[in-house]
Order: structure tokens, then C-alpha cells, then sequence
């Protein structure tokens, strides 16, 4: 009785009615520990969604504050804006570019600290700084490591090609994306690395040794073997990727602020600057409506596969 | 065995380069917070400066720009309380009562990941309603309900780790439900307690968009004062290096404790290790 009332998983119909019950306080409980959470939650889940609809409807902006009710206007504005288009172009080709280099470095350094390695734990814990660091001033580092003059980028391609290169890496428009996508790729590659390791760590050795037995060599190990095991692993993996990656705005905003003109403008940061610099109040809403209606759809995939992975 | 030699060399190369590649970034910031400005704007680069200066620290201090530290130590304390204080309550609740049953589970988790830009726009509309742009408790409401989720989900899974058996001998001696829930499943689930608890502060301190949104010149947070170092004309190198290290090395500390925690603390428990 008590593991059943403890545990709640049986219907509570299924209890025999010369059963006690529980008082007042007992039966409420439950809801009383979940109501302030939730309450709580409510005012950025719901209230901010809501709100953001009613005033998509609206046309509101630096000079007029119309509230009635103006239809899909804003809408049909978006689906016109060329700038967002662009943006969102912007935002899919940093993530088709950062998200598959972050997987195989990620993948490989798992791979070269799978087995055992005197320092192991050392370099693992090293190797993860990247990650724990804010994303703003990971960007404002790379931002002076990638300066014209005093940065030691330049200096180490200097070297390299044995003349002096003063690249203006966050200005020239040829420059700005290698930019982003190595401060971008230098931050979240541990990432991938640390759940590939967790995931390669658990994969059983039995089948390893026995593809050894079979004369497997390591490549067809690695293909065939541990990374169909880590199936889940890697589609969490990926799926926590994309969905920063669709958000993404502080190591931008630090290199670049979405410049030059407007060449590295992601979603995110054309919706600031709509929203707090243009102070196009009703035409962000509706960018902020169609953001979430475009990332839910990754959203259910994404819950999917963390089920899966549970 | 010569081969095998071979391997291990080759691996400790390959782990090297890797070290080096994601380390240099670090070092070079924290260097450039010792450096004199000579140091600092010497061509060719200076790669470790002479001695070190804590010289940018002490301006740092001088001028009251330390006080970004302040703020955001103690906006993301009050948010990480606030949102373990509720957020483990409502985790005992759906972890040993189903309360809400695994829909509500995923529409609390559903709440993480729409993106912070649309989230934090109407956010600022009503906070100039009330008043709120550019206070304490506004950007702590913020920073719980946004961390909410985060420590429902992560604490759910915690607390279901807690064996059944020690909380049925606590009822059966008589205590209530709630002292069941502070006196058996808190101590016991306090290692994923303190995790959860760190990271959840670590998620908040290093947030920037809310902070540059919601916030003029009273709260200004680190990562926000971080960014008023980049001018049009130049930039304060040696206060984007110092505030940036300061900003940095206490998550460090608080992340090398917890390495055992660590993947299933950055992947919502997604994966454990």
C-alpha cells in the first residue's frame, strides 16, 4: 500500500475502499510542490507566446501605436523580406558548415581517448574548458586573436607562408565566415567530443573483440561497429547542436555584430536588431512567431530522440 | 609491440595538437589580462609577457567596472536558489507521483528550447510596463523561469535514482511527505543536487542576451561589460582580457569539481556516463 501511494503508479480506484484516505494535505501535496514551478514557467512558456501573437497583429513601431487588429500584415511583410530570407540562409549555412566539422573532431578526438592513455583523465578535463565558457566572451577572445595587427593569427600565417598577412578576419567579407565557424567550431567541438567518449565508453567490449576475432581492421570497426552502437548518443548529440546553432547570436555578435552590412546577420541577430535598434515592435513579434513555429518542428524530433536515448 | 608503440606515440601527438588548438585561445586571453599595454600592442605579438601585471585588474577595480562581477554573482545566485528551491519540489512530485504524467514532463522540457530572442522580446514589452528594465529582481524572474526546466528535468532524473525503500521506512516511522522529501530524498540525491545546482548557475552567469536586453546601467552583468569594451575606433584590450578572465576562472573551478557530472550535466541528462 504504502510503495503504491509512494511510488503512484497504481489507479487510484485500484485501492480497496476499507482503505484509509490520506488526509487533505496528503492528497493535494503533490500539486502544492508543482504549482510554484509552474506558475512560474507560465510567465516565459505561455505569457511571452501569447503576448507575441496579439501584438503580431498590431502594427506597432517607432512611430505609431496602432493596436486594432490588422490581420497577417507583419506576416505577409516577412514572407517578403529579403533581409530575412538572408538571415535565415546565414544561420542554415554556419550550422550545414559547423555542425558536421564539430561531429568528426569531435568523433576523432572521442576515438584517440577511447583506450586506456597514461594523462587520460588530464587531457579530458582540459579539453573541455571550451565548452564552460560564456559564448560571449568566447567570441570576444577569438575577436582579438583574430586582430589585423596585434593578433597572433596573422603572425602564426605569417610564418606560414613567410610574409607578413595583416587579414582583417571580422571586416573582409571574404574573411568573416572561416571566422565565426573556427570561433564557433573551437568552442562546441568538445562538446561532440565529450558525449561521442560517453557514449563510445559504454559501447560493449565483447563486440569489438569479436569483429577483432573476425580480422576486422580498425576503420571497418569504427564504421560498422561503434558508431552504429552510439546511434542515440550521436542523434542527441547533433540535435542539441542544431537547435544552438539555429539560436545562435553571442559569438557572432561579438565577432562581427552581423556585419559587414548585414553578411553575417543570423535569425537571432536580425530579430535584435529589428526589435531593439529599429524598434519595429509588431514586425518582431511576428519574427518571433515564425522562429518558434519554424523550431518546433526540430523541437519534436529533437524530444524524440532524447526519449530514445533515455 | 613496436606497432603498438608507434600508436601510443601517434595518439599523444594527435592529443597535443588538440590540446594546444583549444587552449591557446585561453591562454592568450588570460596572458593579454597580465600584459603591460607595450606588451599588449607589440608587433610582432608578444607570446608571454615579461612578468606578470595585475596592473588591468587593479583598473579594473579603480574604475568600478568590477561591480559587472558583483551583479552577476549575485543575479545568478538568486536565480539558481530560486529555481532549485521550486524546480526540485515540482521534480519530487513528477518523479514519485507522475504527477502531470510524461506530457507535462515534455511540455516543461518544450519550454528550454524555444530560442532565447523570442522569448526575451515580449519579456522586455511588459518589463517597461512594470518598470522592471534594469533591475535586480526582473532579471533574476527571468533568469528562474528560463532555469526552471533545466533543473525540473535534471532533478526529476536525480530523485528517481533515489531508492524507494529508504523513503517507505521513513513513512512507516510516521513522518510526513514533506519531511520524507527534505529529510531522506534531498541528502541522498545532494551529489546531482550540487551538479545540477552549478550548472544551473554556470548557464545563468554566462548568459549574455538577456543581460544586454533587460539591463542599462544598474545591473550591467560581466558578459554585457564585456562587450562595452569594443569601441567603433578601438578597442580596451586589457579590459576585455581581465573581465573576461575574471568571468571565467571562477566556472572553471566550480566545472573541475564536477567532472563526473559533467556530460550528463550539459546534455540535460540526455546521456550518463
Amino acid at each position: 500500500m504504502i510503495r503504491d501511494r509512494l511510488a503512484g503508479t497504481a489507479p487510484r480506484e485500484a485501492a480497496p475502499a476499507s482503505a484509509p484516505r490520506p488526509p487533505w494535505r496528503e492528497r493535494w501535496f503533490r500539486y502544492l510542490m508543482v504549482v510554484p514551478a509552474v506558475t512560474v514557467i507560465l510567465f516565459v512558456g505561455l505569457f511571452p507566446l501569447v503576448y507575441t501573437l496579439l501584438v503580431s497583429f498590431q502594427r506597432i513601431d517607432l512611430v505609431e501605436e496602432d493596436t486594432r487588429f490588422h490581420g497577417l500584415v507583419n506576416y505577409a511583410r516577412l514572407l517578403a523580406d529579403e533581409r530575412f530570407r538572408e538571415a535565415l540562409g546565414h544561420t542554415f549555412l554556419i550550422m550545414g558548415i559547423a555542425l558536421p566539422v564539430e561531429l568528426i573532431l569531435g568523433l576523432l578526438l572521442a576515438l584517440l581517448l577511447l583506450e586506456r592513455l597514461p594523462g587520460k583523465p588530464i587531457f579530458i578535463a582540459l579539453l573541455v574548458l571550451p565548452v564552460v565558457i560564456s559564448p560571449i566572451v568566447a567570441g570576444s577572445a577569438w575577436r582579438l586573436l583574430f586582430d589585423n595587427r596585434f593578433g597572433p593569427v596573422n603572425q602564426i600565417l605569417s610564418w606560414m607562408v613567410g610574409e607578413p598577412l595583416t587579414i582583417l578576419w571580422t571586416v573582409h567579407p571574404r574573411y568573416v565566415y572561416p571566422a565565426i565557424l573556427v570561433a564557433e567550431i573551437w568552442q562546441w567541438t568538445p562538446f561532440m567530443f565529450l558525449l561521442l567518449l560517453a557514449g563510445l565508453s559504454a559501447v560493449d567490449r565483447a563486440l569489438v573483440e569479436a569483429a577483432q576475432l573476425d580480422g576486422a581492421g580498425y576503420v571497418t570497426i569504427v564504421l560498422r561497429v561503434l558508431l552504429p552502437s552510439i546511434r542515440p548518443i550521436l542523434a542527441v548529440a547533433l540535435l542539441i547542436r542544431a537547435l544552438d546553432l539555429f539560436r545562435l547570436f553571442d559569438v557572432v555578435w561579438a565577432l562581427t555584430r552581423g556585419g559587414p552590412g548585414t553578411m553575417t546577420e543570423t535569425v537571432s541577430i536580425y530579430a535584435y536588431i529589428l526589435g531593439f535598434q529599429q524598434f519595429e515592435t509588431s514586425y518582431t513579434a511576428a519574427l518571433a512567431v515564425v522562429i518558434v513555429l519554424l523550431l518546433s518542428l526540430l523541437v519534436m524530433l529533437a524530444l524524440r530522440r532524447v526519449e530514445i536515448a533515455r | 609491440m613496436r606497432r603498438s608503440v608507434a600508436i601510443l606515440v601517434g595518439r599523444y601527438i594527435g592529443v597535443s595538437f588538440a590540446l594546444v588548438f583549444f587552449l591557446f585561445p585561453i591562454y592568450w586571453l588570460v596572458m593579454i589580462s597580465f600584459k603591460t599595454p607595450e606588451e599588449i600592442f607589440a608587433y610582432p605579438p608578444v607570446w608571454w609577457p615579461q612578468s606578470l601585471q595585475f596592473g588591468n585588474y587593479w583598473v579594473l577595480f579603480k574604475d568600478g567596472d568590477a561591480w559587472a562581477v558583483w551583479n552577476s554573482l549575485v543575479v545568478a545566485t538568486t536565480s539558481t536558489v530560486a529555481a532549485m528551491s521550486l524546480g526540485t519540489m515540482a521534480a519530487y512530485s513528477m518523479a514519485r507521483f507522475r504527477t502531470g504524467g510524461d506530457r507535462f514532463a515534455m511540455w516543461i522540457i518544450s519550454n528550454r528550447m524555444v530560442p532565447p530572442i523570442a522569448i526575451v522580446f515580449p519579456i522586455f514589452l511588459l518589463y517597461v510596463q512594470l518598470g522592471w528594465v534594469d533591475t535586480f529582481h526582473g532579471l533574476v524572474v527571468l533568469y528562474t523561469a528560463f532555469a526552471l526546466p533545466y533543473v525540473i528535468w535534471m532533478m526529476r532524473g536525480y530523485i528517481e535514482d533515489v531508492p524507494l525503500e529508504l523513503e517507505e521506512a521513513a513513512l512507516v516511522d510516521g513522518a510526513s511527505r514533506f519531511q520524507v522529501f527534505t529529510k531522506i530524498v534531498l541528502p541522498v540525491a545532494r551529489g546531482g543536487l550540487l551538479a545540477t545546482a552549478v550548472f544551473t548557475f554556470v548557464f545563468t552567469w554566462n548568459d549574455f542576451l538577456f543581460a544586454l536586453v533587460l539591463t542599462r546601467s544598474h545591473v550591467t552583468t560581466f558578459t554585457v561589460q564585456v562587450t562595452h569594451y569594443f569601441g567603433a575606433q578601438s578597442n580596451f584590450w586589457a579590459k576585455i582580457a581581465a573581465m573576461s578572465t575574471l568571468g571565467t576562472v571562477p566556472v572553471f573551478i566550480a566545472v573541475a569539481l564536477l567532472q563526473r557530472f559533467l556530460v550528463r550535466g550539459i546534455t540535460m541528462g540526455a546521456v550518463k556516463s
